[in-house]
């Protein structure tokens, strides 16, 4: 009786000694520190960002377009594409896609 | 160089040569080739070195060795979890060639590979074509599922579809341009801001003291590149953890 009440008080004591010393990373946070930059930093990712999904859905858009040879409209397409995309990918920079389910 | 023609000259410092005159011409060897081994070289030399030993209590080297390993080792396993153990090798050997490449451009006559995109590319391209082939190897035809979220309204499917595809090809783009844009606009702030001081400087006593203020703000500059030079290795590395992470749970 003694004994167990001890033994479970230990491991309590243990486990809250190590929390406090954050030894035991608590499961499931680390995911999610995004890397550290200051505004310039993340100022300049967002528009990196935005700048290479427009770069993509432009090419996608024209290349379809030169093999189809129906010149403005799939360009058109993907470009405003292309532009969400990029709206995608600066919202994904704040809002990781691994963090919001499981 | 630059201040004989009374033009600022920032960009014939990432002008490729090549290595040794004739020699490294005839096999088309380029000083940014050269740099690359002496990159891969120097980090071999750390970690068979370092490793050499195995004290108890380590020294210099042997530190050096081990912190490099478990930051990138906590790295991985923070961000892709246990089974992320798998890709570790590769994620260090990208770490660390991106961070001794934009170190070693920062010394003097030095070149900085990573200041070219079509190496930046490269890199970024092997990252996404693993991640791809990571993704369909533990996933199958499941992969595909990642391009529609579940919970989506099937009305808008082929536009999110369009969108979530152009979304995940840029991401090897932004990946590239990052490093690249990063490295090209230091290093040409440090040479416009020499070629002030030295501009000024030839201008006479008061040009002299004038110099001093582009040196001292150059002095600055090249403790930020180092900060930089870690923190765009970092970026790289951390972003392929998270896009293995996306390969290998699919969510």
């Amino acid at each position: 009786m003694v004994d167990e009440r001890d033994g479970g008080g230990f491991a309590e004591r243990l486990r809250d000694a190590r929390a406090r010393r954050g030894l035991d990373k608590p499961a499931g946070t680390a995911a999610k520190d995004a890397p550290p930059s200051g505004a310039w930093g993340i100022g300049f990712r967002a528009g990196v960002e935005v700048v290479a999904a427009l770069v993509v859905g432009i090419a996608v858009g024209l290349l379809l377009d030169r093999w189809l040879g129906t010149f403005p409209w799939l360009f058109l397409m993907f470009f405003f594409a292309g532009a969400a995309a990029g709206i995608l990918n600066v919202f994904r920079l704040f809002n990781p896609r691994s963090g919001r389910r499981g | 160089m630059a201040a004989e023609g009374k033009a600022i000259d920032a960009l014939s410092q990432f002008e490729l040569a090549p290595f040794l005159g004739p020699i490294g011409e005839s096999v088309r060897f380029s000083q940014a080739n050269a740099h690359m081994l002496l990159a891969v070289g120097l980090i071999t030399a750390l970690m068979i070195w370092g490793t050499a030993r195995r004290a108890i209590v380590p020294g210099r080297m042997q530190a050096l060795a081990e912190g490099a390993y478990e930051f990138v080792h906590d790295l991985v396993v923070g961000q892709v979890g246990e089974e992320g153990k798998r890709f570790f090798p590769f994620v260090f050997s990208l770490f660390m060639f991106v961070l001794f490449g934009n170190l070693l451009g920062l010394l003097p006559y030095a070149f900085t590979f990573t200041s070219h995109i079509a190496i930046t590319f490269a890199l970024a391209a092997l990252v996404f074509i693993l991640v791809t082939v990571v993704a369909i190897a533990i996933h199958g035809w499941k992969f595909l599922g990642y391009f529609l979220p579940e919970g989506a309204p099937k009305v808008l499917a082929p536009l999110i579809v369009l969108i979530e595809i152009i979304s995940y090809l840029s991401r090897p783009i932004s990946l590239a341009v990052r490093l690249f844009a990063n490295m090209v606009a230091g290093h040409v702030m440090l040479k416009v801001f020499a070629t002030f001081a030295v501009m000024m400087g030839s201008a006479g006593l008061v040009g002299l003291f004038g110099a001093v203020l582009p040196i001292a703000l150059n002095v600055a500059m090249v403790g930020f590149e180092i900060l930089v030079a870690f923190l765009q290795a970092y970026v790289f590395a951390i972003l392929t953890c998270i896009y293995i992470h996306d390969a290998v749970h699919l969510h």
